[in-house]
């Protein structure tokens, strides 16, 4: 798909959601272009979960608007899963725990949904998943239960299958906290060639190294609010909140 | 013969079940401050009590609690207790013992003699021994008064339900007649119900003893009693075959008693004399010698030769066990659902249904179904077993369900909604399945359970193996080939499927 400078993969205005009658956002106010990727970055309970997940219609926001790829989100209690169809082709979603279908083996993982909420062939939806399978380096585990992969594989595997749809917008929740260091680069190379064609990336994660490296834009999510938000080298060079101090200060003290 | 279970006839059933068992209750209490009481009575005869075995539920005008004093029993087998005691020397002790026990029980020493309107049977007088017949009955059939001209025998009742209570004489010549006059036996734990469904229209005859039949008919009525008896039985006392001893003096005692009147005073006090019992003393007097020759009865048999009618019953567990289970499972998975799925109205009345079918037995629910039913829609008796057994799991599956449901992670859940899948389709394409797999052990060791359950609709008249095996143990008077043989069955059958399920559980966590 062709990438204008303009493209707007997710426009988030005025975002507030509570949690148990306590506010978790608090006015969230976040854009990411197609062919971005933008780090989301806080520390834990900041509220970069929820962002996530009130963007993938997972759980409901109290004010503000979420705009993805032309669909509008309101406000209020998530609506039914119908009315929720076109979002659903729009935005893919990586959990932290990859959450695959223990059942199924890869390939049925990836095809499921193509097969089954979007009417594809099965012919259709296993050459579309095999192309996947093979960019991420999986191919060779199509036959594979998940719980013979590695942690790796199973993320990859469930790039694979929130790809298999052809989202605008990719969700990644936490996508590094189980992989070591050489993986994490393996990962971003991945992430970097996913936003080249064109899509926008939000990834939640607290990985300053890792949103250094391979993110466009950073922002950093505290008490409910965005502190920080623009270019990854700018923000996290001159960090001007102490929330974006306090995550590299972290980092520092354990790095390597 | 007898065995009684019913209050009033027209207190509905499951009012009338509750208060039996009230009475049961208050019979069961009333016996052991009896016991009591008796023991701590002043004992000046050197000689120890006569203990005696009967069945107070039986009721009259056998045993029964006296209802002017619950802590004592009366019935005319109380009252030729006293005489047989009295004519000992001893005071009679009454021990309760349920009634299909009895011959059983004084083996093992229980109590010195039963007396309990116990039949004179070929089988059961070769393996104890009995007193000189007390008492001489008829078996006749009742039938409803519109069929009155048309069943007057059982020649006229072939292709017909004919009940009768089990381990009897008239069961056994019904099992005859099944061979010959093509009559359709049906075996009940109790001589209330036949009477009841004989009533209810759910059987064509009743074939019993005149005691029970013209007792019945006075409580319950709604029914005739055909004046041509079928054939005719006597009522012993039963001892342990070793105690030749007691039992000639008891027999002496008897033969007094006839003579002098004494029993005959005892039965028209219970109403239940009449010239055919005159001529019968008459007869027993004029002959000295013990024995009565008995009419029809197959000689003993081999063990194997029960074999078909254990492997028939044996069919009928297995089907009943499947079919029950087939419907536990689909209305278990649907109670499931709604538990997991449904709004908070449908919630709470199946998480009622769940817990009133867990808290309450299973007896009590096919008692229920069965009987209490029975005045708004009549089911025939394996229809009954099925959905009280189905009915009574679901609401067991559906626990296992539920929870199987749960067991699955909320995110993958969510995955599958990021993916746009439908609420069914999740249930249907990754939630079900994964609960599938978590549920199958338990699922199995259920159906085992149901596989050994399904021995209780007996209560309802269908005889599965467990029944077939009671017949066949009281027939030749053992349980350990019947015994045996019968757990040979339900291994067989419940074995095979433990190992399916074990390979299946295997086959799919390895995948």
């Amino acid at each position: 798909m062709e990438s204008d400078v303009t493209a707007q993969a997710l426009t988030v205005r005025g975002l507030r959601a509570t949690r148990g009658g306590t506010p978790v956002l608090r006015g969230v106010d976040l854009d990411v272009a197609s062919g971005d990727i933008c780090a989301l970055m806080g520390v834990s309970g900041a509220g970069k979960s929820t962002v996530l997940r009130a963007i993938a219609a997972l759980q409901s926001f109290s004010e503000g608007s979420i705009v993805v790829d032309g669909f509008a989100l309101q406000p209020g209690p998530v609506p039914p899963e119908s009315r929720l169809r076109p979002l659903r082709s729009k935005v893919g979603f990586v959990f932290q725990a990859h959450s695959l279908f223990e059942h199924l083996t890869v390939m049925d993982n990836v095809t499921l949904a193509p097969i089954h909420a979007q009417g594809w062939t099965r012919e259709r939806a296993r050459g579309v998943a095999a192309g996947l399978l093979e960019t991420l380096g999986v191919a060779a585990r199509s036959a594979a239960y998940p719980r013979h992969l590695s942690g790796g594989e199973a993320q990859r595997v469930a790039i694979a299958r929130a790809l298999a749809l052809d989202p605008q917008l990719l969700l990644m929740d936490e996508p590094t906290s189980a992989l070591d260091p050489a993986r994490r680069g393996a990962l971003g190379e991945t992430l970097s060639a996913l936003a080249k064609h064109g899509r926008g990336l939000l990834i939640a994660t607290h990985d300053v190294d890792f949103a250094q490296d391979h993110a466009d834009r950073v922002a950093v999510l505290a008490d409910g609010v965005l502190v920080e938000y623009g270019a990854a080298r700018e923000v996290l060079a001159n960090p001007t909140h102490p929330a974006t101090r306090a995550l590299l200060q972290a980092t520092n003290v354990s790095a390597p | 013969m007898y065995r009684e279970q019913q209050p009033a006839p027209d207190i509905p059933l499951t009012f009338a079940l509750t208060t039996t068992l009230f009475i049961r209750a208050a019979q069961l209490g009333a016996l052991l401050l009896l016991v009591g009481c008796r023991a701590t009575r002043g004992d000046g005869a050197a000689h120890p009590p006569l203990r005696w075995g009967g069945d107070a539920e039986g009721g009259a005008p056998f045993v029964e609690a006296d209802p002017n004093d619950p802590s004592r029993v009366r019935g005319f087998d109380v009252e030729i207790a006293d005489l047989i005691a009295r004519g000992l020397g001893r005071r009679g002790q009454f021990i309760q013992v349920a009634w299909a026990s009895i011959a059983q029980s004084v083996e093992r020493g229980d109590f010195d003699i039963g007396l309990s309107g116990i039949e004179d049977r070929p089988e059961l007088r070769e393996r104890q021994s009995l007193t000189i017949p007390y008492f001489e009955f008829r078996e006749v059939l009742a039938v409803r008064p519109a069929d009155r001209d048309r069943f007057r025998t059982l020649a006229d009742l072939a292709g017909r339900r004919v009940a009768t209570l089990g381990s009897t004489t008239a069961y056994q010549i019904l099992l005859d007649e099944q061979a010959r006059a093509k009559v359709v036996p049906v075996s009940y734990d109790d001589d209330v119900h036949p009477y009841t469904d004989l009533v209810a229209g759910r059987v064509d005859a009743v074939l019993l003893d005149n005691i029970i039949a013209e007792r019945r008919l006075r409580v319950l009525g709604g029914f005739v009693i055909q004046p041509e008896a079928v054939a005719t039985g006597h009522y012993v006392g039963v001892l342990a075959r070793a105690n030749v001893a007691l039992r000639d003096s008891v027999n002496a005692i008897l033969r007094e008693r006839m003579r002098d009147g004494s029993l005959e005073k005892i039965f028209r006090g219970w109403d239940v004399w009449d010239d055919a019992q005159a001529k019968y003393f008459a007869r027993v007097l004029a002959d000295t010698s013990a024995g009565v020759a008995r009419n029809a009865s197959n000689g003993p048999t081999s063990p194997f030769s029960y074999l078909p009618s254990l492997l028939r019953a044996a069919g009928i567990t297995l089907a009943l066990s499947v079919l029950s289970m087939v419907l536990a499972v689909a209305f278990g998975t649907a109670v499931a659902a709604g538990r997991v799925y449904g709004s908070a109205l449908v919630r709470g009345v199946l998480t009622v249904y769940v817990e009133v079918v867990r808290g309450t037995p299973v007896l009590l629910q096919l008692f229920v179904i069965y009987y209490g039913l029975s005045g708004v829609v009549r089911l025939p008796a394996f229809l009954a077993a099925v959905i009280g057994l189905g009915l009574n799991y679901a609401a067991y599956e559906s626990e296992i369900y539920r929870a199987a449901l749960e067991a699955i992670p909320r995110s993958q859940l969510e995955a599958a909604r990021t993916l746009g899948l439908s609420e069914g389709q999740i249930l249907r394409l990754v939630r079900g399945p994964q609960a599938l797999r978590l549920a199958l052990a338990p699922m199995t060791n259920d159906f085992v359970a149901l596989l050994k359950d399904s021995s209780l609709v007996s209560v309802i008249t269908v005889v599965e193996l467990t029944k077939q095996t009671a017949i066949y143990a009281a027939n030749i008077g053992s349980w350990v080939v019947p015994g045996i043989l019968c757990a040979l069955v339900y291994l067989s059958l419940s074995l095979p499927l433990s190992r399916f399920a074990r390979r299946l559980e295997r086959k799919w966590s390895l995948t």
